[in-house]
This record gives C-alpha cells, sequence and structure tokens, in this order.
C-alpha cells in the first residue's frame, strides 16, 4: 500500500511522528494507567482494599485508551503532551491524597 | 468528510497497521509459546491423568486429603507448609506443593495410599507453568508474559483500528493466492472471536496485576504487604510457629465442617501452615466450579485441636469483580462445552499469531528479494513455530519412555522437552525454510502418531483414549499439511503476479 501524498513527501517526518506517537502510546499508556491506579486507590470512597482493587482494575482500561487516544490525536507532540498532562495531573492527585491509613 | 481529516485517519491507520506488525513480531515467539500452553492447560487435569495412567478411576477427596497428610506427616519434618489441591471430577489425584528439608517439592499422591505416585511427572502443570512462567526463574518469567500480554493488548487494539472492513473479513477467504490468502487467515482467525481473544488478554494481564500493575497496591498500602493480605483474604491466619510439637488433628472432620460451611460446595484446596507444630493452621478453600468467582469462601483452622479460628464467606463487590475476572480466565467453572469452547478460542489465537508472523515474511517475499534480518525472522518461524510443539509432543512421549525410578523424573522429562525444542529450532535456522516446513512438520506429525500409540492406544481409560485420538487427528491433520505442501512444491511454480494495492 502506498504511503499518503502528504507522507511520501518527507519520510523522516513521517518516521518521527510513528515514533513519537508509539512511545506516548505504549511507555505513556502504562505510565498513565499506573498513576491513575495510585491516585484511584487513593481516592475511591471505599474501603482501602475495594478501591485498590477497583483501581488496579480500572487502570487496565485506561491503557488501550490512551494507546488509542495516542494515534487519534491532532499531531505527534499534542499525543506527547496529552499523555504528560493526564500523567501530571493524576500523580498531582495521588500525591496530595497521600497514603491512606 | 474533509479532505485532511480523512488524510489524518489513513495515518493513523497506517500508523497503527505499522505498530500492529511490529509488536507483533517483537514477541511473537513468545505470545505464540503462551497461547498454545494456554490452550492445552484448558484441559490440564486431563492431560496430567493420560500422564499419569497408573491412577485411574474416581477418587473420594477427604479420604485422598486424609491419607496425603498422613503420609505428609510420616515424610516430612520442620515443614513450612503443604498445599495441596483435592481430586475433583476431573482430576483423581491429590497435587502437593510442600518443603521438605528446606527443598519445595511438586508431587502427585495417590489418592488411597497417600504417598508420591510412581511415575513422576509435572503432569499438565507443565503446560500451566509454561503460560505464564515460560521456563524462567521468578519473577522474570511471570514480568516476560506481563510485557507479551500488553504488547498483545496494543497488537490487538491497532490491528482493529488498522482494519477497513471489520465484519466483511469474517467471511472471506481466498484460497490459493499466497499474501491474500494468508491475510485472510489471519484477519478471520483474529476477528471471529475477537470477544475471546480482548477477554483472554485482559483478564490474564489481571491475573497477574500485583507484579504487572502494583502502583495501586503500592499508593495504597506501601510496602505493607501482610495487611493487604489479610484484607483480601480475612478468612486466613497469619502466625508463626512456636516451636512445640503437636501432632495435626484428624483433617477428615475439619474437611465436613469446611463443607458445611460452604454450603454442601466440596472442598478444592488445602493449605496446612507450619505441620506438626502447636501452632499449624489448616485454611480450606472450597471449588470453584459453582460460580466464576474464585476464592468465593474460606475458613481457617488451628491445625493441633481442630477448632475453627476464622471463618469467611467473600461478598465485598470490589474484590468479588476482580475474583470474577480471575475466574473468567482459569475457566475453572466451565462445564464440557464451554471449556471446549476456551479451547478453540486458544486455538484460534494462537493460529492468528502463527499466521500472521507467516504473513510478515510472505508480504515482504512477494514485493522483492528479503532482507537478511527478515531471511533469520523466516527461518526463525520454522524453528520456533514448529519447534514449541514439537517439544511438548516430545514430552509427552518422555512419560512413556523415561524408567520409573529414574532420578528426577519430571525434571528429565522437561529437559526432553526443552531439548527437542531447541533442536527443531536449530534445525529450522539452518535448512532452507522450503526444506525446514515440511521436515519438521512432518516429523511434529510423527511425534504425535507416536505419543498417541504409545498412549497405548487403545487405553480402556476413557481420558487416555480421548487424548489418543486427539493426538492422532492432530497427527493426520499435519500429515495432510505436508503432503499438501510437497505435492505443490513438485508442480511448476506459477509466475507471480504483482499485487494490486489494497
Amino acid at each position: 500500500m502506498a504511503a499518503p501524498i502528504h507522507y511520501r513527501a518527507s519520510r523522516w517526518r513521517y518516521r518521527a511522528n510513528v515514533a513519537l506517537r508509539t512511545i506516548a502510546g505504549t511507555v505513556g499508556a502504562y505510565g498513565v494507567a499506573a498513576l491513575g491506579a495510585a491516585a484511584m486507590a487513593r481516592t475511591l470512597p471505599m474501603a482501602r482494599v475495594e478501591a485498590v482493587t477497583l483501581a488496579t482494575m480500572i487502570a487496565y482500561l485506561i491503557a488501550p485508551g490512551v494507546t488509542i487516544w495516542a494515534f487519534l490525536a491532532r499531531g505527534p507532540w499534542r499525543a506527547v503532551a496529552g499523555v504528560m498532562l493526564a500523567a501530571l495531573a493524576l500523580g498531582g492527585i495521588a500525591w496530595i491524597a497521600g497514603q491512606p491509613a | 468528510m474533509t479532505g485532511a481529516s480523512a488524510m489524518v485517519r489513513d495515518g493513523a491507520r497506517q500508523a497503527m497497521a505499522w505498530l500492529h506488525g511490529w509488536t507483533g513480531l517483537l514477541l511473537g515467539h513468545i505470545l505464540f509459546i503462551i497461547c498454545l500452553a494456554g490452550t492445552l492447560t484448558v484441559f490440564k487435569p486431563e492431560i496430567s491423568r493420560w500422564m499419569r495412567p497408573e491412577i485411574s478411576g474416581q477418587a473420594d477427596p477427604v479420604r485422598a486429603i486424609t491419607a496425603a497428610t498422613d503420609w505428609l506427616s510420616a515424610n516430612t519434618t520442620g515443614s513450612a507448609g503443604w498445599y495441596l489441591s483435592a481430586p475433583d471430577g476431573r482430576s483423581n489425584v491429590v497435587e502437593a506443593t510442600y518443603d521438605s528439608g528446606g527443598a519445595y517439592m511438586s508431587r502427585a499422591l495417590d489418592p488411597v495410599s497417600g504417598a508420591p505416585v510412581a511415575r513422576d511427572t509435572l503432569g499438565g502443570e507443565f503446560f500451566y507453568r509454561l503460560h505464564f512462567e515460560l521456563e524462567l526463574p521468578y519473577p522474570w518469567g511471570r514480568l516476560l508474559a506481563s510485557l507479551a500480554a500488553m504488547l498483545m493488548l496494543v497488537a490487538i487494539v491497532t490491528g482493529i483500528i488498522a482494519h477497513k472492513r471489520f465484519f466483511k473479513d469474517i467471511f472471506t477467504f481466498r484460497a490459493g493466492k499466497g499474501q491474500r490468502s494468508w491475510l485472510d487467515g489471519h484477519n478471520a482467525l483474529g476477528v471471529l472471536s475477537l470477544p475471546f481473544h480482548i477477554m483472554i488478554t485482559f483478564t490474564g494481564l489481571l491475573t497477574l496485576a500485583s507484579l504487572n500493575m502494583p502502583w495501586g497496591i503500592a499508593a495504597g498500602y506501601g510496602a505493607d504487604v501482610a495487611t493487604l493480605y489479610s484484607d483480601l483474604t480475612p478468612g486466613t491466619v497469619s502466625r508463626a510457629a512456636s516451636g512445640t510439637k503437636a501432632p495435626l488433628a484428624p483433617v477428615g472432620s475439619m474437611l465436613a465442617q469446611a463443607q458445611r460451611y460452604f454450603g454442601g460446595a466440596p472442598v478444592s484446596r488445602i493449605y496446612i501452615f507450619n505441620p506438626g507444630d502447636a501452632a499449624a493452621v489448616v485454611t480450606i478453600y472450597p471449588v470453584e466450579a459453582a460460580a466464576i468467582g474464585m476464592l468465593p469462601a474460606e475458613i481457617s483452622f488451628d491445625g493441633a485441636t481442630g477448632k475453627v479460628l476464622k471463618a469467611w464467606t467473600e461478598k465485598r463487590a470490589g474484590v468479588r469483580a476482580y475474583q470474577t475476572i480471575y475466574g473468567l480466565h482459569m475457566a475453572h467453572f466451565a462445564p464440557l462445552l464451554t471449556r471446549w469452547l476456551y479451547f478453540l478460542g486458544g486455538a484460534m489465537l494462537t493460529l492468528a499469531i502463527a499466521s500472521g508472523m507467516v504473513l510478515w515474511i510472505v508480504k515482504r517475499r512477494e514485493r522483492a528479494p528479503l532482507s537478511i534480518g527478515n531471511r533469520l525472522l523466516e527461518r526463525l518461524n520454522v524453528g520456533g513455530l514448529a519447534g514449541v510443539p514439537i517439544g511438548m509432543a516430545a514430552f509427552l512421549i518422555a512419560n512413556r519412555l523415561l524408567p520409573l525410578g529414574l532420578a528426577e523424573r519430571a525434571q528429565q522429562e522437561v529437559s526432553v522437552a526443552l531439548w527437542s525444542a531447541g533442536a527443531a529450532l536449530l534445525l529450522g535456522l539452518v535448512l532452507r525454510p522450503a526444506l525446514g516446513w515440511p521436515l519438521l512438520l512432518g516429523l511434529l506429525a510423527l511425534l504425535c502418531a507416536l505419543a498417541a500409540a504409545l498412549g497405548p492406544i487403545w487405553a480402556g481409560d476413557g481420558v487416555i483414549l480421548s487424548g489418543n485420538m486427539l493426538l492422532t487427528a492432530t497427527a493426520v491433520a499435519l500429515g495432510l499439511l505436508v503432503w499438501k505442501q510437497c505435492r505443490r512444491r513438485s508442480a511448476p511454480t506459477p509466475v507471480r503476479r504483482r499485487m494490486a494495492p489494497a
């Protein structure tokens, strides 16, 4: 299958585009899911063990969502920035909430 | 649709197709091992029965556990724990893991005598462990399996999005057309049981959650694993050995009491901590056959007196949800028909992975001569895709041929499996693929037929007979495949047409 004209013009730009999205959609997706698990484990309004269990399960749904989004975002840098922003927000929530007693 | 957004979507689809190929390529062989071993594990107790033909018929769980604890009491000292699985309608031995003088042993115990069965073998446990530990030391095997499962999730998600004609592909197969046929086959295998593929990948990842997604646990509990464990299973008791010896109270009455507490459900797993010590604890779990969830209850007894220490029936929604997901992967709940559907789904996923890896090569070969890297991959495909099942078939044959008294017999069986797979991999790398494929697949067919013949083929036991039939069917199917391959090769090669753009 021939590459769309848009990309054929600059092969390297296309490769960098895919590389950035791939990193955002794999490593980034795992990071967002992990921090999401941490944030939910500390904030979900239920017994600690239930919050931890539920948070862990939801994390696995976050990861593929981020993967898909990383490839559908308008541009590669938007994908990277979006993933970093989400990670920062979730990490912040987890940090502010602190470990439950 | 505007031109710009079409371009964005086309670019995304193309990038997804790229990612789908590379994630599959990167850990395709690992995923192939995981899926093939997992598919066979659906019939783990039946494989174990095939591999222990001396024990036949049903076993009474209470009598078998009593015999096992009697034997273990007499033959181990200062053990930290015995972990026993009671026989049920499918398994007919007590599967025991226990430490004896510091070394952990895994043995199948005879349901009548309680002693290890003469044919020392891992049985179906080999395939189960291979499925998520890949014959690697803890935790590396499980981490690699987790990574492979995560990449598989990426491959599935990207595979779906890379797809233009999702539903049409279920019904499309154009045979004898090279790349087109492989693509059609790969698509049909992937799409037809897609819900199963997604379910099994997700739930599989979740079974190893404490290893691959420990961040929720870390955020909630820090390093306090003991509290997490007691929160998760409030019916268990954790206490240190007292150092004072005391014999184990009769296990039979504990088992009967546990079964009453479980509302009549038979017992399945019996864990005995610090047996022979005054502070011994016996924790009993019910079978999971009745419900999808694992561990719906647990009850702990004081080992020396036989009195109930704690009992717990799991009703918390969050924990039940996790147990349900876990149970969905393990399929212990599944009646026979559902079990066959799990087997079929697993087989289709295994073939989707294998055909995907072949497709990678076929696609590139039809465009231009293969690069060095791809030529190596082509040969790795031969050695890996044929070598793994060759190792498994060799494992079954070793089970019948190795002498019963051999030291470390169970480990020797595994060695035979690994060396055979390794030798096949080497052959695949050395031979021309045009020769390697029919040779190794033909060898696999012969090994399957040999295993069935050694069954022995007309076994009286229904489970062993069914295993022989399946092995024979596999041998015949592979034989036909090889025969077709050879016949096509002797015919004049058709002129390669350039593929029309899809």
